[in-house]
């Protein structure tokens, strides 16, 4: 049974997002997609469908939705307060939405940004081989209240099954590997930037999120200005004109002419995208050995995370109307005899 | 003084780039002939179609394999890329074939082109002398880059090596055929520059409906003919086979 998912209200950055698109770099198409690819494995893992399936991504803020058809719902991500019908629910879990409930997301409690993912995955009309909506190549365009989002099939019933998730909004330390420019930065300018703590900066979207490192001077290369343009990819460390770095994330542009000091390693990245404002930085310079050996550990616990979903036990404290339940029922005295009806 | 010789700089050079792919660059800077070799590269690799290659893309001067290096050998492909790679001789390559020359249509100076009078007095000649050497250029489709199907354009003749503005234009329109170091872009979209608008065309090098959504292709040739403003609207560019 398909359906639609009504959306009644959005925060100011609600899109869909999907693994994104692969295969047209040469044509300016960066791979875009969800910024927390492992939320969308997450999701994956607990609806037990495919990582591909296209979920809400929400920046911050969330919103307040309404299915046709009963729906299986996931929420991975930065962890956000949401309700079904005045009802608490638990993050990195899936839940039944039946039809003609409202289930309401608010504010981000962490982190940047959350996910809900649906059975059977969004099925709006994939453009250039995806349904992300990607901004800044003006591809698609943000959710918005009135918008009747369609839900594909969904082939399975399984709800109430959590999943336990590392927190990943804390920032922290980031592998880096060399890339092919971070030789224009002398070797002073090298140990220094390695040597640095930074702050996540206010200045971060999709496209990237600028690093702050305070009193430090810049961290310029020799001969910045004149680079040919070459490819970019999420993860390179850019260092702009006034020695500013940003990390580029999934909406980067597909070339940059400014060079890249090194590249966060693929598995470190979503806890980059979801760093809270100010979170500490450091990023640690790696052999491509002990990279390899760590984005090969992240790659197969991401293939092992349906083995670890669990099923939800609800905790009584998460019950708001606990009163309310009839907790004696069934209760019956060793002692006493029972009573003759 | 002793005189610095850098004899690492052979090309072509291979690197990982992160953990996502090898790339092969074809010089540190902007010519012909490192841009022909990337795109011929790119071709050639595409027929290789190695199975470990989720992807190949060219650039300005090089060229891109996506391949995850934490499945595949790194060590084994850049063996198998460099020996690939040293079986030709990239200085002396031709462009692959196929290729489409377009004639875009495109009005100048005016509200469509309102830095040609500057850009004119940059390159020390006439507006009509500028129009001239935009339009009987055929320029070649040297890589798509910044937004989806977005051209960079090259060669213009030598005076039109002009440097970028030092300001930024807060926006020109999707259309907007700018110019600078010798080349020109055509913005897919609505976009903030530091290049300078000489001419605007109806032609979208993005398409997201179409069956064809980026019609341009590195290595495709594109001529601008010079239309009256009255005729913007008319969408009268034509595609052959070079």
């Amino acid at each position: 049974m398909t359906g639609v998912l009504d959306v009644l209200k959005t925060g100011p950055s609600v899109t869909v997002q999907d693994m994104g698109r692969i295969g047209q770099l040469g044509q300016g198409v960066g791979q875009g997609g969800a910024a927390d690819k492992l939320a969308l494995a997450e999701g994956a893992a607990l609806l037990g469908q495919d990582i591909g399936c296209a979920c809400l991504e929400m920046a911050a803020l969330g919103g307040t939705f309404r299915a046709t058809r009963d729906l299986r719902i996931a929420l991975t991500g930065a962890p956000m307060s949401v309700e079904r019908e005045g009802e608490t629910l638990r993050w990195n879990a899936a839940h039944l939405l039946k039809a003609g409930q409202v289930l309401s997301i608010g504010s981000v409690r962490s982190g940047v940004y959350g996910y809900l993912h649906v059975g059977g995955g969004l099925a709006n009309a994939p453009v250039l081989g995806s349904r992300s909506a990607h901004l800044l190549a003006g591809l698609g365009r943000m959710v918005q209240p009135g918008d009747q989002l369609p839900l594909g099939t969904d082939p399975s019933a399984r709800v109430g099954v959590t999943l336990e998730v590392a927190d990943r909004t804390k920032g922290g330390n980031f592998r880096v590997v060399e890339t092919p420019q971070t030789i224009l930065f002398d070797p002073d300018t090298r140990q220094r930037f390695f040597a640095t703590s930074f702050k996540r900066d206010a200045r971060a979207n999709r496209m990237g999120v600028r690093v702050d490192c305070g009193e430090a001077a810049g961290f310029s290369a020799s001969g910045q200005l004149s680079l040919v343009s070459d490819f970019a990819l999420p993860g390179d460390i850019q260092m702009t004109g006034n020695g500013d770095p940003a990390v580029l994330l999934v909406e980067a542009q597909t070339t940059a002419g400014y060079p890249r000091i090194g590249t966060v390693i693929p598995c470190d990245l979503p806890r980059i995208a979801q760093a809270n404002l100010s979170a500490p930085i450091i990023f640690e310079l790696v052999d491509r050995e002990t990279a390899l050996g760590l984005q090969r550990k992240a790659d197969a616990e991401m293939a092992a995370l349906a083995s670890r979903v669990v099923p939800l036990v609800r905790d009584p404290r998460d019950i708001p109307d606990l009163l309310s339940y009839q907790l004696i029922d069934g209760v019956i005295s060793a002692h006493k005899e029972p009573e003759a009806p | 003084m002793k005189l610095q010789v850098n004899a690492s700089q052979t090309w072509p050079q291979i690197s990982p780039v992160g953990l996502s792919g090898l790339l092969v660059r074809f010089g540190d800077k902007l010519d012909p002939v490192a841009n022909t070799a990337a795109i011929a590269c790119r071709a050639g690799l595409e027929a290789e179609n190695w199975p470990e290659v989720a992807e190949t893309a060219s650039a300005l001067a090089s060229v891109i394999l996506r391949i995850d290096l934490a499945v595949h050998d790194e060590a084994a492909l850049m063996r198998r890329l460099a020996s690939w790679l040293a079986a030709r001789n990239w200085t002396d390559v031709a462009l692959p074939e196929g290729r489409k020359l377009w004639s875009i249509p495109a009005v100048f100076g005016g509200v469509y082109g309102p830095q040609l009078a500057e850009v004119a007095g940059l390159g020390g000649v006439s507006e009509a002398q500028t129009i001239e050497d935009v339009s009987e250029t055929r320029l070649r489709v040297l890589a798509l880059g910044f937004a989806p199907g977005q051209p960079y354009l090259g060669f213009l003749p030598e005076r039109w090596d002009i440097p970028r503005q030092t300001g930024v234009t807060g926006q020109v329109p999707g259309g907007a055929i700018v110019l600078a170091v010798r080349q020109i872009v055509l913005f897919a979209g609505a976009s903030p520059t530091g290049w300078r608008q000489i001419a605007q065309t109806s032609f979208q090098c993005c398409q997201p409906g179409s069956a064809e959504p980026l019609p341009l292709r590195p290595g495709d040739e594109v001529r601008f003919v010079p239309i009256a403003e009255e005729d913007f609207e008319k969408p009268v560019w034509s595609e052959a086979i070079l």
